[in-house]
């Protein structure tokens, strides 16, 4: 028999925070105030975007200078289908450019008609976002630059870099890095086996053709032996309490009344317990080696609890190797 | 031929504290790995690689650290490595360090863990909403509470147990200027009266967040012979894994950590681990993991290791020492959790512990765990170079 395994979009997101420390907090500081900051090493040279540590000396450097607007374009690429949360929707240029009185180059977007208006060596400009935060948005994209330097075959671009002390009106300390990743998950042949079964309110695991332990929920191969598993066996529904905590917190997302009880549950014919929440007992009244049957809720994927069956609990040594 | 010996000879770590804003994640590595030097009285110069440990890549947002920590540790140009085991990646990360000094790759390496828990959310880490699998039904502790409730009813220790462990850590961090808790009012009666969040744990038996990073430089025999300060040498290390879950799987008492110990003690001509070993810094997130794993490492028979917590044989001035630093229940920057314990087994044996240094520890067992009891790593550290 086969099945369609089971796929689903998975989006993981958090809006992770971040501190900046003295160096990248004077960046983007800047940045909200249209001042570009780069920070000057040992052998001279003015790193933009800048760094807390010298690259080539490890020293820490904090001598912070400020750089023109303007610069010039090393290399770039053609982003033909912005992504969301790019700095563009329409397509653009991913480019580094080497900002005036500087001495190395910044990764950003060069906003451009297509790609025959982008070179190598081209003269750029920052075009400033209008609401500015202190963050790396606060440069909306590069444009096209036509002004020139200032000739004198320095490289400056007219821009003598000056001595910046870094310091603004209210700092920006720390910025918050929303992090987003989708991806498609699919939990495989056996766990769609097992998942379909759910549905038909029955549990159903797999044996191991090796040591013949029968996993509930199945892998799809025996985490001991190394082998595929492949057999299906029905366990349950009765099964019994092996260990467990009684939960006085409320944990977020869980719209579950505290106290509750969290327990392992051996269900009968498996070889190993799975967890589930035991209710239609007081929680003070759970104790290891109660038997427990699942109590299943209309549209529910997983049985919504376990409750006693009301048979005698199981002696110790029958699940003591099931904790 | 014989493999290299083994000296740590910098040890530096941050005061660790509930959230460093102050510093970035660069600013944090470099302040310890800065103390480990000077510790040492070496520069980057010195330094032949950086091998580098953090917390799951999810727990904090940083998916490549060697990249990003790479001018903030000196490793321009060097060998810079980065390892992955979960909550035991400081003590592996220190192992894979090891190890290359041990096989006479490079002469001295710089090793470090960190971990910044105020900028992330560990919890979140480790309960991502997968489609089709039922929601994790307890919090943090509710992973652990029910294997310490599995060990009560194997051992029949009394239920004071786990209060005994976090009033002793409480009171270890105290004279720990590095460590996270510092609780001045501690008292066993407070422990005993805070609330059961996952019963059988209470809230004091359960491990602040903290922020924090941990650094040592490793060196071979020659770099040792140049120290100011005495080295710690290393007599045995190992590592071992098994599934988090598994037919036959003993949370209470993994295989996995008794195979790790008893590497560990073969390499080190260790017969007698209660008798041979003078103090043990361990991995206890929640406080009743002490006398657990106490039994996995072979200081006490299965069932007994509560009886020595009970008669106070774990105290700072008790026969063997265990978490003299006040342990992970005071401090415990996830990432740098594991590394932190190695260090502190270093410190002792090089008589530089301060306040809490045990008087006359020779060999000390540092331990780290991680994963629901995925991942061991551990070392062996004496004060005198190792015999063979
Ligand atoms: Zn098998």
């Amino acid at each position: 028999m086969t099945t369609e395994v089971l796929k689903a979009p998975l989006v993981v997101e958090f809006p992770f925070t971040r501190s900046l420390g003295p160096v990248q907090s004077a960046f983007l500081t800047g940045l909200r105030e249209q001042v570009v900051l780069g920070v000057r090493t040992a052998d001279g040279r003015t790193l933009v975007p800048p760094v807390e540590y010298d690259p080539v000396t490890a020293d820490e450097i904090r001598d912070l200078v400020e750089v023109a607007p303007t610069g010039t374009v090393t290399t770039w690429a053609w982003n033909h289908a912005p992504r969301r949360g790019q700095p563009l929707d329409t397509p653009f240029a991913w480019v580094l450019v080497r900002l005036d009185g500087a001495d190395t180059a910044l990764l950003h977007a060069l906003d451009a008609p297509g790609p025959d208006a982008v070179h190598t060596g081209m003269r750029v400009r920052i075009r400033w976002a209008a609401e500015r935060s202190g963050a790396i948005t606060d440069i909306a994209c590069f444009e096209r630059y036509d002004g020139d330097g200032d000739g004198d075959g320095d490289g400056d671009g007219g821009h003598e870099v000056a001595d910046h002390d870094g310091q603004f009106e209210s700092m920006v300390t720390g910025i918050v890095a929303q992090a987003r990743l989708d991806y498609s998950y699919s939990p495989g042949r056996a766990q769609t086996a097992y998942i379909n079964a759910l549905a038909e309110r029955r549990i159903v695991g797999e044996r191991c053709p090796s040591c013949r332990k029968v996993y509930v929920p199945p892998r799809g191969a025996c985490p001991t032996c190394g082998v595929g598993t492949a057999e299906q066996v029905q366990v349950g529904p009765g099964g019994t309490v092996t260990t467990y905590c009684i939960v006085n917190i409320k944990a977020r997302n869980l719209d579950i009344e505290v106290p509750y009880v969290y327990a392992h549950i051996a269900l009968d014919g498996a070889d190993l317990a799975l967890h589930g929440r035991i209710g239609g007992i007081p929680y003070d009244q759970v104790r290891m080696g109660l038997r427990v049957e699942p109590v299943w809720t209309e549209g529910g994927r997983y049985p919504d609890h376990y409750r006693p069956t009301g048979e005698p609990d199981a002696d110790y040594e029958t699940y003591k190797e099931l904790l | 031929m014989p493999s290299e010996p083994v000296a740590v000879v910098g040890i530096g770590q941050t005061k660790h504290v509930a959230a460093r804003r102050d510093v970035s994640m660069a600013g944090l590595v470099r302040e310890a790995a800065q103390r480990a030097l000077l510790d040492a009285e070496l520069t980057w110069a010195d330094i032949d690689a950086v091998v580098i440990g953090k917390a799951p890549d999810f727990f904090e947002g940083v998916m490549m650290p060697e990249l990003y920590l790479a001018d903030a540790l000196g490793a321009v140009g060097k060998p810079m490595l980065r390892v992955h085991t979960a909550g035991s990646v400081g003590g592996s990360t220190a192992l894979v360090a090891t190890n290359l000094v041990r096989s006479r790759v490079h002469a001295t390496v710089l090793t470090l863990a960190y971990e910044k828990q105020s900028e992330s959310n560990a919890m979140w880490g480790l309960s991502l909403p997968i489609p089709f699998q039922q929601p994790l039904l307890a919090g943090a502790g509710g992973f652990f509470a029910p294997h310490v409730r599995a060990y009560m009813r194997r051992s029949g220790a009394p239920d004071t147990v786990g209060s005994l462990v976090a009033y002793k850590d409480r009171r270890n961090a105290l004279l720990n200027p590095y460590a996270h808790l510092h609780e001045h009012d501690i008292t066993l009666e407070k422990v005993q009266a805070s609330p059961m969040l996952w019963d059988p744990i209470r809230y004091s038996e359960t491990c602040p967040s903290s922020d924090g990073a941990v650094a040592m430089v490793l060196t071979d025999r020659a770099g040792a012979a140049r120290s100011p300060r005495p080295p710690a040498w290393l007599h045995g290390g190992a590592m071992r894994s098994e599934p988090t879950l598994f037919a036959g799987k003993d949370a209470v008492s993994p295989k996995a950590g008794q195979d790790c110990a008893a590497d560990v003690y073969r390499q080190a001509g260790i017969a007698d681990p209660r008798r041979d070993i003078d103090a043990v810094e361990m991995y206890v997130p929640f406080s009743w993991y002490e006398p657990m794993w106490l039994e996995n490492l072979g200081f006490a028979a299965e069932g007994e290791g509560w009886k020595l917590t009970e008669a106070g044989v774990t105290e700072l001035d008790g026969d063997l020492p265990v978490n003299m630093s006040g342990g992970v229940l005071s401090t415990n920057p996830i990432g740098a959790s594991g590394m932190i314990r190695f260090a502190e087994a270093a410190l002792q044996v090089r008589g530089l512990a301060g306040e809490h240094q045990v008087d006359g520890a020779r060999r000390v067992l540092g331990h780290a765990y991680g994963g629901g009891s995925q991942f061991f790593s551990m070392w062996l550290v004496g004060s005198e170079p190792p015999t063979s």
